[in-house]
């Protein structure tokens, strides 16, 4: 007798935005695995024509509430490449200072909040409030560490308020800069605690071959600017985004999905540090070999101990930029702005992956087109075509709804999506 | 319910709450976890039964409905009413629940249709005007900013819980900024919406020489007129007011009265010409 399964998960659980798996297996073998996105649009592109640039910042901020200042740094840059406008060395060291604490922040809480109770059994990280307290504990002063650090330099930690077109509105004081280095340099022990615990989950041993997209690091491990660069063998200079990106729209997701050399991509921490591995600084380097991370690294899975390497790479490089910003004087703040007409383009790493910004303006600088390519957009086909390899391994080796339902849940939720933001 | 933590030693009953969002960036359920210092004691004074963002568990039984986002699909419609229906008390969390937020400068477009065809071309996505909570159902409570102050949160939370009046700011966030001794952002040459905005932000942009978006809406003595002829003493650009006053929908009547008399004749907005 034949008989057919149906796994639907309407909502995911513990990621940002609206997104439903369904799975269905007839007599043991896979018949359709999908990955939907429902989320509702809200035209961030639309929105933008017929502002000036000044609002671009503060506008596309608000595209995502996790990784805001990463978009409010792309959008800046984008309309300082547009406008032919260079910073000071101080304001770019700052940006990147400001852009590691945000990766930290957001790294710990995917891991720590969102990933943590499917390998300790628990529907959410309360409950391990009572029987995890001092990992608890320790998440939320790493995490309180790097949303002070955001404040410091941002202003704020979510929709910051100092960073602007030409620099910050005002700099921290040097004193709570040396500080703050400090304080970054107790939580490196703390992060190897950290270690100690992840290094007890079980990594589910799942590997689909893909291409990796995401910035080429030029002696440092990137974040901000610089050439694109695929696992494939694709590089392409930052102007030339729309070659990477190849955006198309699909019947079964409210977000764009993207492709490159092959069906789809993936970007996000396994994508940089695949990408990157030698830039990285020598703790995380030492710590992605212990995990037995290494390139190229194909386990989606994997990018939880990809997202824990960098949170090492971000505080010991930060340690460095510490040192380099008190080493030398800073100038004003804040540069005067002289618009232009033209085309300004923005790649930059957020904690998902690579982002990209690109806006058109007119003479007095008021946007005639704008362009945002999200990297859970990007991510979306190659979550899709993982879902199908694994659900097929799953109904192949016989095992149960619930087992396999709570192993492709784990899966989107290993590229750490954000939804809202692809939908933007 | 448990009955743990108490008050002048009469016990407090935590009330089940359960979150929600609906066309956002989810920014201000995330500040909610933000705060990490007191995170633990605020979550004792309630009982998280719905939060899709950090927990598995769902129930449809709670006291105290946090919505965030605003409405800008059908579908959305009808869960903004079945939340409703079921909460006591429904409480609309930040700037685009209160007032339609960053999502409803697409409704300033003459067109509807132009912002969907602008970003999807010829592809289907069904999309409405975005609304604040209170044009589809009765909201109760207003935590107003983008973001919203954890801070205000807690204190609001904790009154809501102990059974104590609720008090938001009636005056400007220029009392907080000047209370602070804050650079005044019209003489840096910047406007600033802090003489006409709701206070209770602790003049948070300001604070950090960004002058005010008016993200949490008018005080309750808001004088416009008044503001118009500052910015122009100051040289401030009209179109940089407008910019601010129409950001997050709280101020919708100024925006749109100055957006027609700066785009007479024909009253067109900008992203229609095309």
């Amino acid at each position: 007798m034949s008989s057919t399964r149906k796994i639907a998960v309407n909502h995911l659980t513990r990621v940002e935005g609206h997104g439903n798996i369904s799975i269905k297996i007839k007599d043991g073998h896979l018949e359709e695995a999908r990955w939907e996105v429902v989320e509702t649009p809200r035209f961030f592109e639309a929105i933008l024509v017929g502002k000036k640039w000044e609002n671009a910042p503060w506008l596309c901020g608000r595209i995502c509430g996790i990784c805001s200042i990463g978009h409010t740094l792309a959008s800046i840059r984008a309309v300082e490449r547009a406008f032919g406008l260079a910073v000071t060395p101080e304001v770019d060291k700052f940006r990147l200072l400001l852009k590691h604490m945000e990766t930290m922040q957001s790294h710990i809480l995917h891991l720590c909040f969102l990933v943590a109770p499917d390998f300790l059994g628990t529907g959410s990280v309360f409950p391990l409030i009572g029987s995890h307290p001092d990992t608890v504990k320790l998440a939320a002063r790493l995490k309180m560490l790097a949303n002070q650090a955001c404040e410091l330099i941002g202003g704020r930690s979510l929709h910051p308020t100092r960073t602007v077109v030409g620099g910050f509105t005002m700099f921290p004081e040097r004193a709570e800069l040396a500080a703050l280095k400090v304080k970054l340099a107790a939580a490196l022990p703390e992060l190897d605690g950290l270690a100690g615990l992840i290094a007890t989950f079980a990594i589910p041993d799942f590997s689909r071959e893909t291409e990796f997209v995401s910035l080429k690091g030029e002696g440092r491990y990137p974040f901000i600017g610089g050439a694109l660069v695929s696992t494939d063998g694709v590089v392409r200079a930052e102007d030339d985004y729309l070659a990477m990106s190849n955006e198309y729209c699909v019947e079964q997701s409210t977000s764009k999905w993207s492709q490159l050399s092959r069906p789809s991509f993936a970007v996000g921490a396994l994508a940089r540090l695949n990408n990157n591995y030698q830039l990285l600084t020598p703790g995380a380097r030492a710590l992605a070999e212990r995990f037995g991370l290494a390139p190229v690294n194909h386990n989606p899975f994997m990018n939880n101990v990809a997202q824990l390497v960098e949170c090492v790479q971000v505080v010991e490089d930060s340690l460095l930029l510490i040192d380099e910003l008190l080493a030398a004087p800073w100038g004003k703040p804040r540069q005067e702005v002289t618009p232009r007409a033209g085309r300004g383009v923005a790649a930059v790493e957020v904690p998902r992956g690579i982002l990209y910004h690109c806006y058109e303006f007119d003479g007095e600088g008021r946007i005639t087109k704008a362009d945002c390519v999200i990297p859970t957009s990007q991510n979306h086909a190659n979550i899709q075509h993982d879902l199908v390899a694994l659900a097929e391994e799953m109904a192949a080796a016989g095992k149960s709804d619930a087992e396999i339902e709570k192993l492709a849940e784990m899966l989107v939720r290993a590229y750490d999506p954000c939804i809202s933001c692809s939908v933007h | 319910m448990t009955t743990e933590p108490s008050y002048l030693g009469v016990p407090v009953v935590r009330p089940r709450v359960a979150f929600f969002e609906l066309t956002s960036c989810e920014g201000c359920q995330l500040q909610l976890l933000n705060n990490e210092a007191n995170l633990l004691d605020f979550l004792a004074l309630i009982e998280p039964v719905n939060f899709r963002e950090a927990m598995d568990e769902k129930s449809d039984e709670y006291d105290i409905a946090f919505v965030e986002g605003s409405v800008t699909r059908s579908d959305e419609v009808e869960r903004l009413k079945k939340i409703r229906s079921r909460a006591k008390i429904l409480v609309a969390l930040g700037s685009c629940a209160c007032f339609g937020g960053v999502n409803q400068l697409k409704n300033r477009f003459v067109d509807p249709d132009w912002a969907r065809r602008q970003v999807y071309g010829d592809f289907p996505i069904e999309t409405g005007p975005a609304l604040p909570l209170e044009a589809v159902v009765p909201v109760d409570l207003r935590i107003y900013g983008c973001p919203i102050k954890k801070e205000e949160v807690e204190r609001l939370v904790t009154d809501l819980v102990l059974g104590k009046s609720l008090e938001v700011p009636k005056y400007p966030v220029c009392v907080e900024c000047k209370a602070r001794h804050h650079l005044c952002l019209f003489e840096l040459g910047e406007v600033c919406l802090g003489p006409v905005t709701r206070a209770g932000c602790e003049a948070w942009c300001p604070a950090n020489r960004m002058g005010c978006w008016g993200c949490r809406g008018p005080a309750e003595a808001a004088n416009l007129v008044e503001l118009a002829e500052v910015a122009k003493r100051f040289g401030v650009a009209e179109e940089s007011l407008l910019d601010r006053l129409e950001c997050f929908g709280g101020f919708a009547g100024a925006a749109t009265e100055l957006r027609q008399r700066l785009h007479d004749p024909g009253s067109v907005a900008e992203g229609d010409k095309t």
